[in-house]
């Protein structure tokens, strides 16, 4: 007799619950053990060190990477049968850019799970794809060769083709990562957006002194979860230590806590 | 005229299915940086043929067709095995296996070639296009006669059935081919199975590298996967087009090239012809290179040099 | 048997021992100068360079032919069939870096449409009353059956000449292929070592050519430095490894093929080298496949069980199959899924385990930052007793504190 295991209600509501994650590259666990739930409509933060397992731990929950232990459930159904409801945002540095396509053509990937294969884009494919390019104030290049943008520009159509997804949890990875001032504050105006719509966002962040402005929940990661919870409550100098150890000073620390101390600099 | 529709009608038409067949995944292999899958595979069809020779002990092609088939899936799984779990380099597992294993196709033929079978390397590696001669061709009434039409050589028919295979294959997959090739990684979270489009498209190159190779030789095989696709790179930042760049140089590449190896000695004043399949793909280098000087794409474009 | 057991010993005449020799030496290069195109990343730039041979060798042919109604003549051949592959070298590099395709496009369009080049030349010369065309095929898939003593000796000759260069400059060449930007900030000039590099790797295979054939000899160049990889992981042993393996395949396969007529010896060599590689894949106990795999299905195993246990002791629910199996095998749990008595200590203690590693982690976090942070391992085989008892206190204490 297989026994049937409940269920909690927090992951049942949850766009994300990750339970008991382990992967490990040659017996070297990059992520070890990490239990997250994450919180539905939150805008969550997953902070650590390089070599912290912060893309891994996504690429692993999405079935990209493959997982040594662990549970994946959205909306407390498994990942697999759920993977409609998450768009994903690799990486910029991990595609070809200089592949053959246009914006549009990119952007319309994201339509991938409504297209048969006897159909080719139609009409309404390019409206969404448009209307999409130009919630990121790019429908101008709609037309490039996406090699021809700079790396900004490039982020702004990943982030338009998560948009065509429509979906209850976008995962971002490193979507500031190499990106001007402006495609900065475009690109958390739209995260904004998408979250006062009800929707969750989950995103990859190394700036640590934006924590407090762009996001509402944090997960410090250093290979095991650290801490989990609201910005306000988790991001603190103790955690950030145990996360970083001595590779932040406490000058800095002080500062990234206290967002008073931000109008003082 | 009946000589053309006898000797030449054939051939021309083998070559360039043939050539525009290799040039259409070739564009999927040059995007995707795996070029020299394609020289893995067509090397590994000796040792195929040789041992499927050496179990049925007649010259079967569908026999011959079916042990290159699993050499070259045997190929694919050899490297991906060396690769994962050797941890090498995926070009350094290629050179192993695939040298190992033509290693192997020759010495069990030269074991054996004292049986006095017309197999050998050199036909393998140049392949025979100028053999494939219509005998009913007779006229042009012959192109509506069926039972002349029955006369053809059955490599035409099978050049023809795995080019249609082929354009199938790449109309249903198209999207989670280039998908997979854009962002392999976006293509796994969509569920776009970018792990089995890829054993797909190997398979496929496999199959396409086995009927030319019956026909044509695997170094034509190798010219046709790469040279028309990157020189069709070069033209177009548009897939679309670089498709249609492709299988037009492949087409023309094929043509100039038969009719220069049967006719071009002639026009010098030499009574003899070259191999054709040489000489076509010998074409494709030249159109390559030309591109390579005058593409207007040739350049890689700002962002990506950054980067 | 027993022939072949004359030529191992050097005892089947002083042509074959000549030949082995020969052989020996240049595989024993080939493993070398390989070694650093492999670790160059470069690997298959070698399969460009052999087929792009074949035109300068069929020309050479027909010219020296022309002249002297034979086109037999090693040193002219393998003049011409470097001048050839040194223009198809100099293609494979400016394609890859002046146009948008990568090396592998490059590599591939060159070897193949020089090689065609080359089928068209032989078709060429078949049509010209030259004598020794059948010598031609031997360039394909290598002879040695036939070899002249003076041939021979050309080629050992040079491949010594081989050996030693990569011996003088093989400094550079490590330290171009581990880390080019540092070399140059070294002062070395990347592109003149990476130029000696690949012409050092075009002569050994000019050299080649007679020996294994021109398709067969980016075998010797490949297959012994990844062999060698699975041994050892520094650079220069790597080096010396592969030099012996090449020796080794060398001597194994040209000693094979003077057993029986007509065994040819490039594919001899080639296979001698691919049993070395599979035995070095299997059975190398560092990086060998049947070490690894053994090692990471315990590794998985002792990952799930301790999933497991922390699920059992948090009352969260498992799905794994794997963790509920093993859980199940250990007596952990009931088939129902329950905790046994023995689960219920075990998973207790894995709890209390994985709080000593998160107060140490809290305590010392520069500390457990360069531990290894799999938390697998007891907490007390990796600190010292006083430690742990330290960290058991504080623990105490702390649950204690807590209302």
């Amino acid at each position: 007799m297989k026994p049937t295991p409940r269920i909690p209600d927090a992951v049942k509501s949850s766009p994300l619950a990750i339970q008991g994650l382990t992967v490990s590259y040659d017996r070297r666990p990059v992520v070890h053990s990490v239990d997250f739930v994450t919180p539905p409509g939150s805008m969550t933060a997953i902070v650590g060190p390089n070599g912290a397992g912060k893309s891994t731990l996504l690429k692993a929950s999405l079935g990209i990477t493959a997982r040594l232990t662990g549970d994946v459930r959205v909306f407390g159904k498994p990942f697999e049968v759920m993977s409609r409801h998450v768009a994903y945002v690799p990486q910029r540095s991990s595609v070809d850019w200089d592949f053959p396509a246009t914006v549009i053509d990119v952007v319309a990937m994201g339509l991938f799970r409504d297209q048969r294969w006897w159909q080719f884009n139609r009409g309404r494919d390019r409206r969404l794809a448009m209307h999409s390019l130009a919630r990121v104030g790019m429908e101008a290049f709609a037309d490039r060769q996406i090699g021809q943008l700079s790396g900004g520009q490039q982020q702004r159509v990943f982030l338009a083709r998560a948009l065509i997804q429509d979906a209850e949890l976008t995962i971002l990875d490193e979507p500031f990562a190499g990106v001007d001032a402006a495609t900065e504050s475009a690109i958390i105006e739209v995260l904004k957006e998408l979250r006062d719509e009800g929707r969750t966002l989950l995103c990859v962040h190394h700036d640590l002194s934006t924590v407090h402005d762009y996001f509402d929940h944090v997960l410090l990661l250093n290979v095991r979860g650290i801490a989990a919870g609201a910005v306000d409550e988790v991001f603190t100098a103790a955690n950030l230590q145990a996360t970083y150890g001595g590779r932040l000073s406490e000058v800095q620390l002080a500062r990234l806590v206290s967002p008073a101390s931000k109008e003082a600099r | 005229m009946s000589d053309f529709m006898m000797f030449s009608l054939v051939p021309l038409a083998v070559a360039v299915i043939i050539g525009m067949t290799c040039a259409l995944l070739g564009n999927f292999l040059v995007l995707r940086r795996q070029s020299l899958i394609g020289d893995a595979i067509s090397h590994v069809a000796l040792p195929g043929i040789v041992v499927s020779f050496l179990l049925t002990g007649a010259l079967s092609s569908l026999a011959m067709m079916l042990g290159a088939g699993v050499s070259a899936l045997v190929t694919v799984v050899l490297i991906e095995l060396v690769r994962r779990f050797g941890r090498v380099e995926s070009s350094a597992a290629m050179g192993v296996v695939f040298t190992s294993l033509f290693a192997l196709g020759v010495l069990l033929l030269e074991w054996h070639g004292a049986t006095g079978v017309h197999l050998d390397v050199e036909h393998a590696l140049y392949g025979n296009l100028e053999s494939l001669i219509w005998f009913e061709g007779t006229g042009l009434a012959a192109l509506v006669d069926p039972q002349a039409l029955a006369g053809l050589p059955p490599q035409l028919a099978r050049a023809a059935s795995v080019g249609l295979a082929v354009v199938v294959f790449l109309v249903m997959c198209r999207r989670q081919l280039i998908l997979g090739s854009f962002d392999p990684d976006f293509a796994a979270s969509v569920r776009a199975r970018p792990a089995l489009v890829d054993l797909l498209l190997v398979t496929m190159v496999a199959v396409a590298a086995i009927a030319a190779f019956e026909a044509v030789g695997s170094i034509i095989v190798i010219a046709m996967f790469i040279c028309p696709a990157a020189a069709a790179r070069l033209m177009t930042n548009r897939l679309a087009t670089q498709i249609a760049w492709s299988l037009t140089f492949a087409a023309v590449s094929s043509v100039l090239g038969y009719v220069l190896a049967g006719y071009g000695p002639g026009w010098l004043g030499f009574n003899a012809s070259v191999s054709a399949a040489g000489m076509i793909a010998t074409l494709s280098g030249v159109i390559l290179l030309l591109a390579c000087l005058f593409g207007p794409e040739r350049h890689r474009s700002g962002a990506a040099r950054e980067a | 048997m027993d022939t072949w057991w004359r030529a191992l010993t050097f005892t089947l005449g002083y042509n074959t021992s000549l030949v082995t020799l020969g052989a020996m030496l240049l595989a024993a290069g080939a493993g070398m100068i390989g070694t650093f195109v492999l670790l160059r990343k470069r690997a298959l730039v070698s399969d460009a360079i052999s087929h792009a041979t074949l035109p300068g060798l069929t020309l050479a042919f027909i010219i020296i032919g022309l002249l002297q109604g034979d086109g037999r003549w090693l040193p002219g051949l393998l003049i011409g069939a470097a001048l050839s592959a040194a223009l198809g070298l100099w293609l494979v590099q400016v394609i890859s870096a002046r146009t948008r395709l990568g090396e592998d496009a490059a590599i591939g369009a060159v070897l193949s449409s020089f090689f065609a080049f080359g089928v068209v030349l032989i078709t060429v010369i078949q049509s010209m009353n030259v004598t020794g065309q059948s010598g031609l095929t031997g360039y394909l898939v290598g002879a040695t059956a036939g070899m002249l003593s003076s041939e021979a000796k050309l080629i050992a000759l040079c491949s010594l000449g081989v050996l030693a260069a990569v011996f003088v400059m093989r400094r550079e060449f490590l330290l171009v292929c581990f880390d080019a930007d540092f070399a140059r900030t070294q002062g070395i000039n990347t592109w003149r070592v990476d130029l000696a590099l690949l012409m050092l790797l075009m002569a050994v295979v000019v050299i080649g050519l007679k020996v294994t054939g021109l398709i067969l000899i980016v075998a010797l160049t490949i297959i012994p430095p990844v062999a060698a990889r699975f041994w050892t992981d520094h650079p220069m042993a790597m080096v010396a490894l592969a030099a012996f393996l090449g020796a080794l395949s060398g001597y194994f396969g040209v000693t094979l093929s003077s057993v029986g007529e007509g065994l040819p010896t490039g594919p001899l060599i080639v296979l001698a080298a691919f049993v070395l590689f599979l035995g070095s894949f299997l059975f190398s106990p560092r990086r060998g496949v049947l070490a690894s795999l053994l090692a990471h299905q315990r590794f998985r195993r002792r990952v799930h069980l301790r999933q497991g246990l922390l699920s059992l002791s948090r009352d969260e629910p498992i799905f794994d199959g794997l963790t509920l199996t093993l859980l199940k095998r250990a007596g952990y749990i009931r088939r129902d899924g329950v905790a046994t008595a023995a689960g219920q200590a075990a998973a207790r203690d894995a709890e209390h385990e994985e709080r000593l590693w998160a107060l140490y982690r809290e305590r010392y976090p520069d500390d457990a930052l360069h531990r290894e942070h799999a938390g697998l391992t007891p907490i007390a085989q990796v600190l010292s007793p006083d430690a742990v008892m330290t960290l058991e206190t504080q623990l105490l204490l702390r649950t204690e504190a807590r209302p």
